[in-house]
């Protein structure tokens, strides 16, 4: 199960391609399970969530594209409409405005709808109602009417579904007041931060990837149990060091660990962090962890300008700025649109490669920059 | 009237022309039929006003068109009158004290359009919610949200309704089921839908029935906003679904300066309701009476489960867009028509011509409504500005994250509350 190649089969209409997907090695040394863990599939993990709040709370319904007879167009809402019938789980015409507007009013009377957008692509067509209709509405109403609603679907990009399929939204919403913005990588927190947003009596946007699906993680009793659940705004660290800080959320946290386990080859101990939680971001594990390793690398798949590894950067200058040795380095997307050619994508996103680079460089291991076709 | 003077009158004519067999009622007919003596009707029915249902809903045939009023006993009356010269008042007073300085950014003002919204409103139950757009304070009102509590609110002072965080554009108020307040036309649409949702879901869901029937949700906009692509989306999903809701297009035939026939390909906006199937109906918005007997045919259908109407209101803004709006743009004979067709002067008419009150009684209730006016300014003079501490409060209603817990603390400290691996 170490360090093996996994071959999966890509999931969702949108992809037709086998993907290889290299475990994370280190992971599970990291976790200090119990060792006759169970392994669950990110979908697996969405699936289970969305059924056990769904049976725990009858206000709980679900409502987007494909969601019932397709069984949801990446599988998530798989068996939920068999389960809960279509008063509670409902496919909707292809109305993005109108059907989040219409979870937010009912949200506003005190049901919980879980919106899914088909990708987060497509919440831009609703983006008005995420932000004036949803996360203003307990502020302009001081506090009467609160919004209990959750908006998830698959963000960033997937695997040549071209530039208007591929964008990352976390820094997007996270720049808004009002909104809990959650990016889980693994089977735990899926189903664990899943569960917190829709409990919770806010709007959260809730940023799977739809590469993670298929992707299986081992979880503890723990994690299976009905009231499981993460705390919002908390960090993992998900693999401890003493020489480098890397900062990721959703997918780039498995490039980060499969990073971590090259430099320590290399004599490099980097200490990874999942933020699981873009907003409100945990600057107190990052600046901890920082004022630990004196150096810091932000990691994140989408465009680099005004995005979250900038947001981490300036929380660092600011609490911690005597404490770094060495420039913040900044690993992101590149800043086009993403283009539809394998090679070209390939160069568009961050790789591996491009992690470890950065912590040789935050580290003073001076290699110079250099793009790999 | 000849109404043949302004614009408005080439998409009104077919509309005349089509009511119940071909037969053109008295146009505009507000005027004339507060003039006919009352007529006794067995039960109310759509009357001299247009439905037309599509074909989906062809056993339902609108009644024969007549220009006369339905009963109204004298509580309803007054009641109908005391509500549209608050609206009127207040108003009035917000342009005064915009004038002075004490209210400030964008207000719209309703004057003129009093009678759509004590027509509907007036007929709805506390749990029925209201979901307007930035020209909200008299569906506030209507909706019964004190006079004081909005004019405090429009003074920015944390005796508002809404503690001064949403001003003239954003009146939420929780206990009425006051569901805002929106900047962006047609954003309350959906809003409203999903409240419409929300009452059919807690019936058929929740298994939680009132007495009367399904909540109903009002959906009030205007003529611009029927050609915002979240209206269809929401004509079609509200039918799809069968959802207690009235849309109430409060068509004053400008959007801003754009007039409604310079920007709609087809004027007629109730003809939008059956393209979706539902009934579309038009009616003449300056009569209270009228829109009230619409309102109730179509809040009834709706609390009875059989989904949404659409229904058009002709009315009328007498001032402009905004208080910004120098309102060049609109010609002064069909300001002066419209004027003519006041609302609350064609009801004062109808009842002392039905003899329902004296011009004494209805004096006082202009005092009346004079002295609640001049009591929400000195409120919200008196009141005090929000304190500091209130710049950062309820951004959320639960700012740690996943809820508070049975014992009032946030859950995420709880130690024995499940973490699971997360390092915390």
């Amino acid at each position: 199960m170490l360090g093996a190649a996994r071959r999966q089969l890509g999931s969702g209409p949108m992809l037709g391609q086998v993907l290889r997907r290299l475990r994370p090695a280190s992971a599970d040394a990291a976790r200090g399970y119990a060792a006759a863990g169970k392994e669950i599939t990110v979908r697996e993990a969405l699936n289970t969530a969305l059924d056990e709040e769904m049976s725990a709370d009858p206000s709980v319904f679900l409502m987007g594209e494909e969601v019932g007879e397709y069984q949801g167009a990446y599988k998530i809402t798989k068996g939920l409409l068999d389960k809960y019938g279509p008063d509670r789980v409902l496919d909707t015409p292809i109305t993005e405005a109108g059907f989040t507007g219409i979870g937010v009013g009912a949200a506003y009377q005190g049901l919980r709808p879980v919106i899914e957008f088909m990708t987060f692509n497509f919440s831009m067509q609703a983006i008005d109602h995420i932000i004036n209709s949803a996360a203003k509405s307990n502020y302009m109403s001081a506090g009467q009417i609160n919004v209990p609603i959750v908006f998830r679907g698959p963000n960033g990009a997937a695997a040549g579904v071209g530039a208007q399929h591929s964008q990352c939204y976390a820094a997007w919403y996270a720049h808004v007041p009002g909104l809990k913005v959650l990016a889980p990588y693994s089977a735990e927190d899926a189903r664990g931060l899943l569960k917190a947003a829709i409990r919770d009596p806010d709007p959260v946007v809730f940023l799977e990837n739809e590469l993670l699906y298929g992707e299986s993680f081992p979880v503890s009793d723990e994690v299976l149990d009905s009231s499981f659940s993460l705390p919002i705004g908390k960090a993992k660290i998900e693999r401890k060091g003493k020489d480098v800080t890397i900062t990721a959320f959703s997918k780039m946290v498995g490039y980060a660990l499969q990073a971590a386990d090259i430099l320590s080859k290399e004599g490099i101990s980097a200490e990874v962090i999942n933020l699981r939680s873009i907003r409100p971001l945990d600057r107190a594990a990052i600046n901890a962890s920082v004022r630990k390793t004196n150096r810091l690398v932000t990691l994140e798949e989408g465009f680099p300008q005004h995005g979250v590894g900038a947001e981490i950067c300036m929380s660092v200058v600011e609490e911690s700025f005597e404490y770094l040795d060495a420039p913040v380095e900044r690993i992101a997307g590149a800043d086009v649109p993403m283009p539809y050619a394998a090679n070209l994508e390939r160069l568009a996103v961050p790789q591996v490669e491009d992690i470890v680079r950065a912590a040789r460089r935050a580290c003073y291991r001076a290699v110079p920059l250099a793009a790999t076709a | 009237m000849a109404a043949a003077s302004f614009t408005a009158a080439k998409f009104l004519a077919p509309v005349a022309a089509r009511s119940g067999g071909d037969k053109a009622p008295s146009f505009p007919a507000a005027a004339a039929a507060s003039m006919r003596p009352l007529r006794r009707r067995p039960a109310p029915r759509l009357s001299s006003v247009l439905a037309v249902s599509s074909d989906v809903l062809a056993g339902n045939k609108a009644a024969p068109a007549a220009a006369a009023h339905p009963a109204v006993t004298r509580e309803e009356a007054l009641e109908l009158y005391e509500d549209m010269v608050l609206g009127r008042n207040f108003e009035d007073m917000c342009a005064q004290m915009y004038y002075r300085g004490k209210m400030f950014g964008f207000v719209h003002l309703y004057n003129g359009q009093e009678a759509v919204s004590t027509g509907f409103i007036k007929l709805l139950n506390q749990p029925d919610c209201v979901v307007s757009t930035y020209r909200d304070h008299v569906h506030a009102l209507s909706k019964g949200v004190p006079a004081r509590s909005v004019m405090a609110e429009l003074f920015g002072k944390a005796t508002g309704c809404c503690r001064g965080q949403g001003g003239s554009m954003h009146m939420f108020s929780e206990p009425h089921n006051l569901l805002g307040g929106f900047a962006f036309i047609g954003e309350g649409i959906p809003v409203a839908t999903g409240a419409a949702f929300a009452a059919k879901y807690r019936h058929e869901v929740l298994k939680q029935s009132g007495p009367d029937g399904l909540d109903v949700t009002l959906a009030f906009f205007g003529d611009g906003t029927c050609n915002n692509g979240q209206f269809f989306e929401c004509l079609n999903m509200a039918q799809l679904w069968k959802l207690p809701i009235v849309f109430v297009v409060e068509n004053n035939l400008w959007a801003i300066g754009m007039s409604h026939l310079r920007a709609t390909s087809d004027p007629e906006i109730w003809k939008k309701g059956p393209a979706f199937g539902m009934p579309g109906v038009h009616v003449d918005g300056m009569d209270v009476l009228k829109v009230r007997e619409v309102a109730k045919e179509a809040i009834d259908r709706a609390r009875r489960g059989e989904g949404p109407t659409l229904v058009e209101c002709e009315t009328y803004r007498f001032r402009g867009h905004s208080l910004a709006d120098p309102d060049e743009l609109r010609r002064p004979d069909e300001k002066s028509h419209y004027a003519a067709r006041d609302p609350i002067t064609s009801l004062k008419k109808y009842i002392i011509e039905q003899n329902l009150a004296s011009e004494a009684e209805l004096k006082s209730i202009e005092k009346k409504i004079d002295d609640v006016v001049e009591e929400a300014v000195e409120f919200a003079d008196a009141s005090p500005l929000p304190p500091r501490s209130q710049l950062l409060e309820n951004v959320f209603a639960d700012p740690k994250g996943f809820g508070i817990g049975p014992d009032g603390k946030y859950r995420c400290e709880d130690p024995k509350f499940t973490q699971g691996t997360a390092q915390v």
